[in-house]
């Protein structure tokens, strides 16, 4: 339970269906510890782990009449999460610390937590949808009904045990629908909460600064990741200030003024190059993609035929997957793709489906 | 099991505190009658907190509890330029304290325990400096309930002059208190921590010993502790002292020392690989610390509350999640074992099926934890 209107309705959703519950919420991240470093924007409240969403979350409990409890996961997420997120950024890819977060966490730990507690399920409030097809004997996770909320992007991770141990309440749920529901439930307050947009621990989304005050922290140096600037040909057209501060795609602050827009195209980290080019460049038909997890199937065998997510609001586009080593997928777009990104997830799909996914090399 | 978190009002006490409701609700500062009775009940109260710490009456000083009985004690004695000696075990009202005085210009060494919990008194002299102020060590620390050499650091606080303060909050109707055996120049209490109501404790405060106010406004306490008088809970307060110096003195504290111990047997012989936090050190009667191996003590403590059995571990941050104990962290408990301890503090609202019913869902909930635990699995499969 974070405190927010999703989980919060799911709790009273399965207390009126009679459930036997205990509501736990995960302290991941301690919201004042950044927040006297150097060049930091003072914390607002409605960040996941605030303590203001714990009373929130605490309170909901309380009103429904079910044991809750705050379990301490801070060091696996800042070991599991945090951690990795600095390193990603900084070898020049982006990376997504929400699937991290649900891998290793949210599924994984709490799920644990839960059965040492004696729970057969956890329940979230994630908009998903997952249901056992005893043809093909695996668990299958699929979009939600209010498709503008799917978040089956960030849930790509999950392992066949965890799906059959992980309910989602709302996958048949419309958000306007889950505000009615939390106002009839007498969580008013929650009902008009505004949805959570960015990244929890990184305070206002300066993920820069937050790596910055991170580092300081824990007594290490920012690395000098500053390099050169070069285009596709290989020349050197200026200097960038770090592999960090760029992400695919990017056309602002890349600190060269050209006659057209230059786009980042890639991002070499080992030699801490930034390769810019024109907007028609950031297109591709290829990429890899490292460490799948599948869900719908077992294994890819032969090429399938997929609709492949590369970013969590892009439209899935087709493309045909199959093994190019034994923990590498290669992915074949039909058309190509704009500024596919390393270190973010691509997650296949089969209409509704999630047949799998993995990281992008 | 968890009489060191707080303790239920006795009956007994809120019969005493009832009638300073609604009857003799009195001002004891005002001049009329009604406030000559409440003056009067202040006063009484005063005495029985005064006999429970064999000390006199104009030398208590009523508080809302032990967290401002110990920071009256420390800003109340401490100035820019003093030094400090505490101990690493200290409950968090002393050592944030500590803190907080330490940004304002007091030099404070914190002095560790050894692996039983136990402050040395050589590790206070050694730590002596000319500028010493005060000496602040706990007479029974919360979460092992092990008992520190407080008479000791008494004579050593004496040789030199130093103000000492021992917070006694755990002690307080578990073990006798005597002010002038320990030496000390101030005493923190609690009022819940011994069947009396939450938002009253005290302070013993030595006759001649310079203490500043926290709180000003009128001339309450001997102008040690402005604010009305918190007219029920110090009745309350002085009931559950007279209360406690019975159980004390009649022995019906060895009853809780009994059910303690049988506890701490039952769990050593049905559980492998548990051990006792505090082994060989003195201990308050009702507490017991255990390490439990290869589990979390925070999904223990949720699988038994879930079963009707109130335990804790650690102390909770300000979110409610629990945090590693500094006090088993100062014992240099190896970090996993820190997290797989719990404490059981027993009171007298206890009963032998309370322990029966402890030890008869305690084995399975472990097995259950242990099965699921990576760790324990992992070394399962290492030793076959």
């Amino acid at each position: 339970m974070s405190g927010g209107v999703d989980s919060s309705t799911v709790a009273a959703l399965l207390r009126d269906e009679g459930h036997q519950l205990v509501g736990l919420t995960m302290q991941l991240w301690n919201q004042r510890r950044l927040s006297d470093a150097p060049g930091m924007t003072e914390n607002k409240a409605g960040r996941c782990c605030s303590l203001d969403d714990v009373y929130d979350a605490r309170r909901v409990a309380e009103t429904l009449g079910i044991p809750y409890y705050v379990v301490n996961h801070q060091h696996r997420f800042e070991q599991d999460v945090v951690r990795p997120f600095v390193a990603e950024y900084l070898s020049g890819r982006t990376p997504i610390p929400c699937s991290l977060c649900n891998n290793h966490l949210k599924f994984d730990q709490l799920l644990v937590v839960a059965k040492q507690i004696g729970a057969d399920s956890i329940a979230t409030g994630h908009y998903a949808r997952n249901s056992y097809d005893p043809k093909r004997a695996r668990w299958i996770l699929k979009r939600p009904a209010d498709l503008a909320k799917d978040q089956t992007y960030f849930l790509f991770g999950l392992t066949q045990e965890q799906l059959a141990h992980t309910r989602f309440p709302l996958g048949e749920m419309r958000k306007p629908d889950v505000r009615d529901q939390a106002r009839q439930h007498g969580l008013n307050v929650l009902a008009d909460k505004p949805d959570s947009q960015e990244i929890c621990f990184v305070p206002g989304g300066d993920y820069k600064q937050f790596i910055d005050a991170y580092l300081h922290e824990q007594g290490e140096e920012l690395p000098d990741t500053a390099g050169d600037l070069v285009t596709t040909s290989g020349d050197v057209i200026g200097q960038h200030t770090g592999i960090h501060n760029f992400t695919v795609g990017q056309r602002k602050g890349l600190g060269v003024a050209t006659g057209s827009p230059l786009y980042v195209l890639k991002i070499n980290g080992e030699i801490k190059q930034v390769v810019v080019g024109r907007g028609e460049e950031l297109y591709s038909s290829v990429m890899h993609v490292k460490r799948p997890n599948w869900i719908s199937i077992a294994a890819v065998d032969a090429p399938m035929r997929v609709e492949v997510k590369i970013r969590h609001r892009h439209e899935p586009a087709a493309a045909t997957i199959e093994m190019s080593s034994a923990d590498e997928v290669l992915v074949t777009f039909d058309t190509p793709q704009r500024a596919i990104t390393p270190g973010q997830a691509a997650v296949f799909y089969d209409g509704d489906e999630v047949v799998g996914g993995g990281w992008i090399a | 099991m968890d009489s060191n978190a707080t303790t239920p009002l006795l009956p007994e006490v809120l019969g005493a505190m009832s009638p300073f409701f609604t009857q003799s609700f009195g001002n004891a500062s005002s001049i009329h009658h009604y406030g000559q009775q409440a003056r009067g009940a202040v006063e009484r109260a005063r005495e029985s907190v005064a006999r429970l710490f064999s000390c006199r009456a104009a030398e208590v000083v009523f508080t809302s509890g032990g967290t401002e009985s110990d920071n009256l004690a420390l800003f109340g004695t401490l100035n820019p330029g003093d030094h400090a000696i505490t101990s690493t075990i200290e409950h968090h009202a002393v050592l944030n304290a500590f803190k907080a005085l330490q940004s304002q210009g007091i030099d404070v060494s914190y002095v560790e325990v050894d692996s039983r919990g136990v402050v040395e008194p050589n590790v206070i002299r050694r730590a002596m400096q000319p500028n010493t102020k005060l000496i602040s060590v706990m007479m029974a620390n919360n979460e092992t309930g092990v008992l520190q050499p407080v008479k000791e650091i008494g004579v050593i606080a004496k040789e030199a002059s130093v103000v000492f303060h021992t917070d006694a909050v755990q002690a307080a109707g578990k073990v006798p208190i005597d002010v002038n055996e320990i030496g000390c120049h101030l005493l923190s209490i609690s009022g819940h921590k011994m069947h009396a109501p939450q938002g009253i404790g005290a302070l013993y405060v030595r006759k001649g010993t310079l203490l500043r106010p926290m709180m000003v406004g009128g001339n309450h306490e001997r102008q040690r502790r402005a604010g009305t008088e918190n007219l029920p809970g110090i009745v309350g307060l002085g009931k559950a002292a007279d209360i406690a110096m019975d159980a004390l003195a009649n022995g019906s504290i060895h009853r809780i020392a009994a059910m303690r111990d049988r506890l701490e047997d039952g769990i050593f012989g049905k559980i492998d690989d548990t051990g006792l936090n505090g082994q060989g050190a003195p201990r308050v009667p009702n507490t017991t610390n255990i390490h439990i191996d290869h589990i979390e003590g925070e999904a223990l403590i949720i699988a038994l509350d879930l079963k009707g059995l109130a335990v804790s571990t650690g102390a909770a941050c300000s979110s409610g999640a629990i945090e590693p104990s500094h006090v088993l962290t100062a014992m240099k408990l190896p970090s996993a074992q820190a997290r797989s301890s719990i404490r059981f503090s027993l009171g007298k609202h206890n009963s032998e099926s309370d322990v029966d019913f402890a030890l008869s869902i305690l084995p399975e909930t472990v097995a259950r934890l242990r099965e699921l635990s990576p760790v324990y699995n992992k070394k399962a499969a290492l030793s076959c």
